[in-house]
Order: structure tokens, then C-alpha cells, then sequence
């Protein structure tokens, strides 16, 4: 997980760099301002403890062992933004102290598992403990099931950036120069690895130390997930200004790559785009029989984001996105609907 | 760690669960002051800067990314043994703590890139007959000797410079002052909970009769954690009351006193020619 130098290449590593500052940004200071002085030496014990529970190997159900990188348990425990922090901190250690993960490659760390990892684990952790007493049972299992969501997200999140690689980065004669293995390889050997071993070792130290907490500090456990209470008006004026800037989408030219319809494969343009896109394999000249099968199963009731009554198609993308997003909206609030009616009140 | 670090890892596969999680711990602290150690002999880069030192070595790391020819690689990974001769730093320990380490990890993931990296075969596999072909041993070797030689300049830095100078020379180069801060308590309080949880564990040790069942083990790791980031809040208050004890007003001021000498005014010259010269011939 933790990637070392030499597998990435510079603009990969500049642009994950880029990717996690502002997260860094905001972080600091919305715990800064949480935490007042406090933040300091908080911060530091927390990636002091993420750093030193990196070096308890666990065994793991088949004979193996792993280590936990402990994004749940910073998520959980202090917050997803306190938590990307602590984690960052820590890895920075690791890379520069220690050698596990190179120092060109620290953003991509840093974003992968600091950043995706404590933000898929605060949201896994919300959704899956509900609103469970801090002792229930139901939020040790909550916390397990999030290191473990995490840990794989982060390591799709690597796989990802190993797996472009070798489309973008080639020497003259093919030779890949950094990671050499395509999206194909490099995401099934990440996943196999993590959906079995590495999980499984998040899952345990993240519900065991929870389940730990819960018995001896059920205190540490209240009140920790910073910003979870605020109000929602920012996030519903950034939806907003998402909406009506879908339309940008209409700038850009071409078919997205995999997105092909039956009719393309007869169209000679969109056949050159398709072979331009596929590193000049060009598509079958049928359509093949299984796309051919399936394709008309469904008919979307909006296709290509344009209600046939709307003449412009900006105008098209903005009824869209308000349908989409109002959607979303409905479907979140069944759920929680039929989860807040299920949850048990007290203790599970 | 079970992934590429400069912790050489010894404990053998008889040792009991324990045993192993205090050697790795035993490791980590003895990294530390090996590395103190290192850094208080007399040699070529620990008479620099540290600002000179991060600069030039970050700079050459990021070169030996970004270069796209083996022999400029192989060039560099000499020139990364010569600076760690002239600083004392034996070859021994850059096999055991980079070399070693980065073949067994890196080796792994670079291996099947020789059979499965499309292109023309040189030669084949006795027995099973599987191509290897040019573009792949190629490949293997980019990220050989990239990994090797970004580690071996990460661990010469650290072996030659006391980590409260790494902090300070970070400082110099505008990293926010409350991050290296926490940096530098970070690496301070890492090797407290170290000793902490050494003791832990060792005390669960002697108190163990026979071997633990994983069950057991998985237990004893989960509840260590525990007790482990309890600890570590309850630290965390008595040093926020240590700090405002001694004046800490939530700001951060460093004392900076490095001095900018001939000699790193050469070692930039060295390292700049260096740079330039893998960059333009490594294109």
C-alpha cells in the first residue's frame, strides 16, 4: 500500500501532490479552529499512535499476517479531517525515517490513504453505525466494516495510479518506465490482496480497538466527528453551482471511452475516435453479439441528458442534474427512512 | 512492516507472536539511534547544511524519477555509494537497510513484468517456456533502480542528519510551522508509545505460557491498540498543559541558527552539474 519511489512518474506524483493540498489546507484549518491549541500535541500523539500501531502484524484467519494502517481508527476516533492529518503526519515519518513509501510518491500516499481512506471510513463508520448507543455492538461491527471499506478504497485508489502508468508513460520502444502493469493487472492483484488480507487486518485492529474503547473509555467514543453537526447550506450552494454548471460537459468532444452504442460501431467517424482511444485497436466490425443482446433492454426515460421536449441542450443538462440530484435525494431519504424505523434505540 | 523499509527484519519465524511484534518494535528504536549515531561521525554530508543536504537530496531523488535511461540510473546509484562512502555510511548497511529490502519487495512486483510486459522475447524460460522479452526486463529494472536509489538517498539523509535538523531545514523551505511541529513531536512521542508498547507487550510475554491461538492474538493486538491510543490522548493532555505551563499560546516560533558555508556552496555546484547532466543525458 504504501507506495516507494520509482513507481510513479513525476507529473503522477505532481498531481496527486496538487490533489491532496487543499484537503491538507482545509484540514488544518478547520482543526485548528476545532481544537484551538490543542491541536498540536493531539495531532502529534495521534500519528505517533497510527505510526506505531503500523508495526503490529496481525494473523489472519488462513495462516497469514498483516498490518492495519489505522485511516478507521483516525476517522472514527478524531474525525475525517483531524484524521487525514494524523494520517499524513505519520506517513511522512514512515517515508522519510523509515523508507516504507518514496517521497515522491508521499501525495499519492497521502491521497489514497489519508485522504480517500479517512473519508470512505467516516462515511462507512455514519452509515453503518447509525444512531447505535456508543457501547452497541452494532458500532464495533460498524468500525471493522469501515477500516475494511477504507483500506480497499485506498487500494483501488493505488491500483488506479499503478494502472495508468504503463498508458501514459512508455519509452519509444513500449518499455513501460514506471509501473509496468495496465489497469487489468494491477487492479485485480491490489484488490485480491486487500479484499482478503489487508482488510481483514483494518477490520480487526479498527473493531478491536473500538471494541477495546467501548469497554474502557466509551467517552473517547462520543462527540468526535468533527463538522458532522454543521449546517448543510454550503453543501446545498455547491450542488447548486454544480447544477448549473453541468452543461460544461457539452464541451467536450467525442464519446466517452467504453460508452459506445450499438449504432457507433456502423458510424466510420466514431470507429476512428474508438480505435484513437484504444491505442489503435480498432472495434469489431459487428457489433458484438452480447452488447447487440442487451443494449435495447433499457430505454433511458432522459437519453443523452436531452428530454425531447427541451430544444437547447444546456437547458437539457440543468433539468437533468435537478432530476439526478433530486433522485439521489429521495432514495437517501428512504433509506434512512427504513434505517431510523430498524435501529434499535438502546444497546444493540 | 512487511512492506519496504529501512528496518532490517530479523526475528526469525519460530518466535512466538509477541516476540516477533517486540522485535519489530526493538528495530524501529534501534533504527533511531543507529541513525543518531551516524549523524554525530564526521564525514562528508553530515559537514553540510542541512538545508543543503534536503535540497540536493530531494533534487536528486527527484531525477532519479525522473530520468528515462538505465545507465544514467546505474550512474546515479554509484554516485549515491560514493557520497555514502565519503560519509561514512558503509556499503553493508545500505544493502542491508535499502538493497535487501527493495529486492524483496520491489523484486516481487518486477519480476513477472519480464514475462508479461509485451515485446520481443530474448530468451525463455527453461522448463516452462514462457518469453522473456526485452521491454520487460527493462521495465524491471527502471523500477529496480529507481526504488533503490530514492531509498539509498532517503536513508543517507537520515543517517547523516538529526531529525530536529531535517525539521528546521523543512522550515527553511516554507513548510507551515505548526506542521513541523508536529513532525517533530510526532517522531518524539512515535518512540515513547515504541517504548510503551515494548514494555506492554514484553510484560504480556512473560506472563504467556505456551503459544497464543490466533484468536488470542488478534485479541491481545486489538486491546494493546487500545490501551495504546488511551495512552496517547491522556499524553496528549499533559503535554498541552506542559506547553501552556511554559508560555505555548498556540504559536509556534523555531530557533533557526544554520550557517550557509563554502563547502555547501560546492556541494549545490556538485550536485546541480550531477542533476543536469542525468537530466540531459538521461532523456
Amino acid at each position: 500500500m504504501h507506495i516507494p519511489d520509482g513507481y510513479l512518474s513525476p507529473s503522477t506524483c505532481a498531481v496527486t501532490y496538487a490533489a491532496a493540498a487543499p484537503f491538507w489546507f482545509v484540514a488544518m484549518r478547520r482543526v485548528r479552529r476545532r481544537m484551538q491549541g490543542r491541536a498540536v500535541p493531539m495531532l502529534a500523539m495521534t500519528s505517533a499512535f497510527s505510526f506505531v500501531v503500523m508495526m503490529f502484524n496481525l494473523p489472519i484467519p488462513g495462516g497469514t499476517t498483516a498490518h492495519a494502517v489505522g485511516m478507521g481508527l483516525a476517522a472514527i476516533l478524531l474525525g475525517p479531517w483531524a484524521g487525514l492529518l494524523a494520517i499524513s503526519v505519520a506517513l511522512m515519518i514512515q517515508a522519510l525515517f523509515f523508507g516504507d513509501g518514496g517521497i515522491t510518491a508521499f501525495g499519492a500516499n497521502a491521497f489514497n490513504m489519508a485522504i480517500v481512506g479517512c473519508f470512505v471510513a467516516h462515511v462507512t463508520y455514519r452509515l453503518a453505525a447509525g444512531n447505535a448507543a456508543s457501547t452497541a455492538l452494532r458500532r464495533t461491527v460498524a468500525a471493522g466494516l469501515s477500516g475494511y471499506v477504507a483500506i480497499n478504497a485506498a487500494a483501488l485508489s493505488a491500483a488506479v495510479e499503478f494502472g495508468i502508468q504503463p498508458m501514459l508513460f512508455t519509452a519509444a520502444d513500449g518499455t513501460p518506465l514506471y509501473a509496468p502493469y495496465s489497469l487489468a493487472v494491477a487492479v485485480p492483484a491490489m484488490m485480491a490482496a486487500h479484499l482478503t488480507v489487508a482488510g481483514a487486518a483494518e477490520a480487526i485492529v479498527t473493531g478491536g480497538v473500538v471494541g477495546y474503547l467501548q469497554r474502557s473509555h466509551p467517552e473517547l467514543l462520543v462527540g468526535r466527528e468533527d463538522g458532522s453537526r454543521r449546517s448543510p447550506r454550503a453543501l446545498w450552494a455547491g450542488l447548486g453551482a454544480l447544477m448549473v454548471a453541468s452543461p460544461l460537459g457539452l464541451l467536450a468532444t467525442g464519446i466517452a471511452w467504453g460508452e459506445w452504442g450499438t449504432h457507433d460501431f456502423a458510424d466510420a467517424g466514431v470507429r476512428e475516435q474508438i480505435a484513437g482511444a484504444s491505442g489503435g485497436i480498432a472495434p469489431p466490425g459487428d457489433v458484438p453479439t452480447g452488447l447487440a443482446r442487451i443494449a435495447d433492454l433499457w430505454q433511458a426515460p432522459i437519453p443523452d441528458y436531452a428530454p425531447s421536449f427541451l430544444h437547447s441542450e444546456s437547458l437539457g443538462y440543468v433539468l437533468s442534474a435537478i432530476v439526478g440530484v433530486g433522485l439521489v435525494i429521495l432514495t437517501c431519504a428512504l433509506v434512512s427512512w427504513f434505517a431510523a424505523r430498524r435501529a434499535p434505540t438502546g444497546a444493540a | 512492516m512487511g512492506e519496504q523499509s529501512f528496518l532490517a527484519h530479523s526475528h526469525g519465524r519460530n518466535a512466538s507472536y509477541a516476540e516477533r511484534i517486540v522485535g519489530g518494535l526493538a528495530g524501529a528504536l534501534d533504527h533511531a539511534l543507529e541513525a543518531e549515531t551516524f549523524a554525530s561521525r564526521r564525514g562528508l554530508l553530515q559537514a553540510l547544511d542541512p538545508r543543503t543536504k534536503l535540497a540536493c537530496l530531494m533534487a536528486l531523488a527527484v531525477t532519479a524519477v525522473s530520468v528515462h535511461s538505465l545507465i544514467v540510473l546505474v550512474a546515479l546509484l554509484a554516485f549515491v555509494c560514493v557520497v555514502a562512502l565519503g560519509s561514512r555510511v558503509p556499503l553493508r548497511r545500505l544493502w542491508k537497510q535499502v538493497g535487501l529490502p527493495v529486492f524483496l519487495f520491489t523484486g516481487p512486483i518486477a519480476l513477472p513484468a519480464i514475462f508479461l510486459v509485451a515485446g520481443p522475447a530474448i530468451a525463455h524460460l527453461p522448463v516452462l517456456g514462457w518469453p522473456i522479452s526485452r521491454t520487460g526486463l527493462r521495465s524491471a529494472a527502471f523500477l529496480l533502480l529507481r526504488a533503490q536509489t530514492s531509498a539509498g538517498l532517503c536513508l543517507l539523509l537520515i543517517l547523516t542528519t538529526p531529525w530536529p535538523h531535517v525539521l528546521k531545514a523543512m522550515r527553511f523551505f516554507r513548510m507551515p510551522v505548526v506542521l513541523v511541529v508536529i513532525l517533530g513531536m510526532t517522531h518524539r512521542y512515535a518512540f515513547t508509545l515504541l517504548e510503551t508498547a515494548h514494555r506492554m507487550i514484553e510484560a504480556r510475554q512473560v506472563r504467556t505460557l505456551g503459544r497464543l491461538s490466533p484468536r488470542e492474538r488478534r485479541r491481545l493486538a486489538g486491546e494493546s491498540a487500545g490501551v495504546l491510543f488511551a495512552r496517547a490522548l491522556a499524553m496528549s493532555t499533559d503535554i498541552h498543559q506542559a506547553m501552556i505551563a511554559r508560555g505555548y499560546r498556540g504559536e509556534v516560533r523555531l530557533i533557526e541558527s544554520f550557517r550557509f558555508r563554502k563547502r555547501d556552496a560546492s556541494a549545490f555546484a556538485t550536485c546541480a552539474v550531477v542533476v543536469a547532466g542525468a537530466l540531459v543525458f538521461g532523456r
